[in-house]
This record gives C-alpha cells, structure tokens and sequence, in this order.
C-alpha cells in the first residue's frame, strides 16, 4: 500500500503542535485531586439506578402484561377501562410509582450520556436543562393526572 | 492468566524452513508534527519468524526501513510496561504477542484518549495525574515501627491482584469513559488506590475512598470489561473496581 501524501517539505518547520482529533487529546477540565465539593450524589444515584431498575423490571412487564395481554388485551382499554382500574388505590399507586421511576431512571440514563459525550461545557448545560425540564413536565403531568383522575368526566 | 488474541494464525508454518520468508503487513498510523498536522497509515512489509514478537516486527521497521518511528519501548519483557499500544483495536504490549497470532495486517495505533505527541508514543501525563491523585504510597496513623510491618499471609491475599500492575496505561486507554471524559480517574487509578485501600498496613482508606467517591471517580464505570481484557498482566480490573464500589456503598473494607 502506498504511504498517503508525503509530509510536507522539511523547509518551513511549524513547530506548533496541532489540534488533534478527538478522542485522542481528552477534554481535561480540572485537574484530578483538585478541591471539590464532597458529596454522595453519584453514589445514591448508581444505587438508584440499581434498585429501580429492578423494581421496574417487575412493575413494568406486569403494566404490559395486565395492559396488552390479559382479557383480550390491548383492544378492550378505553376511558371505562382506565377509570375502573384507578378506582383502586392499589392501580394509582402502582401507576405513580412506575411513572416516578421511569422518568428519574431514564433522566439519570440520559445525564451520564450526555457527561459522557457532551464535550463542550455550554453543550452539556443546555442539554441538561431541557432534559430536567422535559423530565419535570413528564413528572408534573403525569402525577397531576394520577392525582387528580375524574371518572365521571 | 495471560492474554491471548482469539484470531487464528495466519501464517502457521514455520519459516526457517521454506525458502521464501513469511511476511507480515504492519499498518502503523504515523504523526509528526514537525511536518504534517494530520496522522496518516503507513503500510510495511516485515519477514517473520513464528517466534517473534510484535515488538520484533516493529523494531525491524525501525532499523531496516524507516529509523523515524518513533515508539517506547525498554526491558522488552513485559516488565516494565513501555510498549503499550493499540493493536488490531485492542491494546496490547507489543512484547506480549506474537506476530502468528495476529493476522496477515496488523492495525497499531497509539493508545487511544491521551494527546499523541509523535508516532507511538503518548503524552502520559493526565495518566499519571490521575495516579498521583489517589495517594498511591503508604498512609499509616501509628509510631513508625523498629522492624517491618507484618501481615498475615490472608491480608497479603487481600490486594494481591492489585500489585501486579506495571502501569504501561493498557486499561485506561482502553476505557470508553475515558475516550470521551478525560476527567474520569480511569481503571488504572483505581487499580492503584485498591493496593493500599484493602492493605490491613495502610490507614489512609477513608481518604482514598473519599477521592474515589467524587464525580470522577468509580461511578463512572460502566462496567464494560475493557479494561480486564486489555490488561497485560491479567488483573481483574472491573473486578478491583467493584470492590470498591461495595466498600463505599457499605463503608466497610
């Protein structure tokens, strides 16, 4: 194989070292060791993340189970359908904790992506404003909902 | 345990009895820049014996073809740990595998997420900032003692995979958080901080786990075993990191 463009003439030596491509040069922000703030946040959230995911793991096949396959499935949810299910507390609860954990779960998810491949800091703040924001709506009005469900509308 | 590359030999026969040399095609990405701004592959044609070693192949590049390949390389052995870099995608010591084992075209590279400062070789500072940062050395509480300090041979076993790292920065180069997060401490710190937080002499736990507990520190593994499977000394890196994982999350060593 043929080397790729011969570098170019020993004339003009530039001796300023280039821009190198990422992920070649890492995007050091502080150094390693240098004082910050102490704190458990990401110990509680890897914790959370393991522990909801295992409860999710449960109450969300059961929601697919009850929602798509039990008593001819999907076809038979309607308005009825819902207001006889959240006439227990039992549902509504079931359904507020599913809700609380899916959204915090996937919010976190998406927060470790976005620090991990978000390189600019401006990047990585505006990206986590709209997912906080995206989130606390979800929350807002998913819980509203729940809370506030009239069956004889 | 020794690591192994899984590809089949490409060139089984032995060559000192064939009258043509079997030969291997070396695709090294090459960068200087003193004369061009980009890296560019460069192919080499290397006679081979089964016998030898990676590092046998780039070294006759360098005496026999080009003498401006620039790499580090020093016992040879797969001792002290100079010769990492990236081959065929994963990152071996080049002193550790064989050519046989690798294919017709091998793939070097520099070991990826550190600043290439010339060819092969890495500027290996954030590397080792990342080291100094978790206070690898003895931290003891107590009056010096008149003789050594004794173990028994069960807390000795304690660390005892930990020890074994020659720091030649295989697992941290090779850690996708890395790549893309130069903050992140990277196995091989953590590695480092596991030898003296499980070592019954050292009192400097608490500290070590405290710096591993920050935004950067073990919480940002992801457990992909990238850096268990490029070790060349066959540590158990993700299974070094996880301990220290539980002995934050129960603060219990």
């Amino acid at each position: 194989m043929a080397t790729a463009a011969a570098p170019s003439g020993r004339g003009a030596p530039e001796l300023v070292a280039p821009e190198l491509v990422a992920p070649r040069s890492p995007q050091r922000r502080t150094k390693p060791g240098a004082a910050k703030v102490r704190s458990n946040f990401e110990l509680y959230a890897w914790v959370f993340m393991r522990i909801s995911g295992l409860l999710l793991f449960f109450l969300v096949l059961g929601h697919l189970f009850i929602m798509n396959i039990l008593d001819g499935g999907v076809q038979r949810v309607n308005f009825g359908f819902v207001a006889g299910r959240w006439a227990s507390p039992f549902w509504r609860l079931w359904d507020l904790v599913m809700l609380l954990l899916a959204e915090l779960h996937g919010t976190n998810g998406l927060r470790t992506v976005i620090n991990d491949y978000a390189e600019r800091a401006q990047t990585r703040f505006w990206l986590k404003m709209l997912l906080y924001t995206s989130a606390f709506l979800v929350v807002t009005l998913g819980t509203l909902v729940i809370f506030t469900f009239d069956p004889d509308l | 345990m020794t690591v192994v590359d899984s590809r089949p030999a490409a060139a089984p026969g032995p060559a000192a009895t064939g009258p043509a040399p079997v030969t291997v095609t070396l695709k090294i990405r090459r960068f200087d820049p003193e004369f061009a701004a980009e890296a560019r592959w460069e192919s080499y044609q290397v006679p081979f014996d089964p016998s030898d070693r990676l590092l046998d192949a780039i070294m006759w590049v360098k005496w026999n073809v080009d003498g401006s390949l620039a790499l580090r390389r020093s016992c040879a052995h797969g001792v002290c740990g100079s010769d990492a870099m990236r081959v065929n995608g994963v990152n071996r010591l080049a002193c550790k595998v064989l050519v046989k084992d690798l294919g017709p075209e091998i793939t070097i590279e520099p070991i990826k997420g550190l600043p290439v400062e010339k060819d092969l070789i890495v500027d290996m500072e954030p590397f080792f900032d990342a080291f100094r940062a978790v206070k690898p050395y003895l931290i003891t509480d107590d009056h010096e003692p008149t003789r050594e300090r004794l173990q028994s041979a069960e807390d000795r076993a304690r660390f005892d995979d930990t020890t074994k790292c020659i720091m030649c920065a295989a697992c941290t180069t090779s850690c996708p958080v890395f790549w893309n997060d130069g903050e992140y401490f990277g196995p091989q710190a953590i590695v480092a901080a596991h030898r003296f937080i499980f070592d019954s002499r050292d009192a400097g736990a608490d500290e070590r786990l405290e710096i591993l507990n920050e935004r950067e520190g073990v919480w940002r593994c992801r457990t992909t075993f990238n850096c268990t499977n490029a070790c060349p000394r066959g540590i158990q890196v993700t299974k070094a990191i996880q301990e220290v994982k539980r002995a934050l999350l129960f603060r219990r060593l």
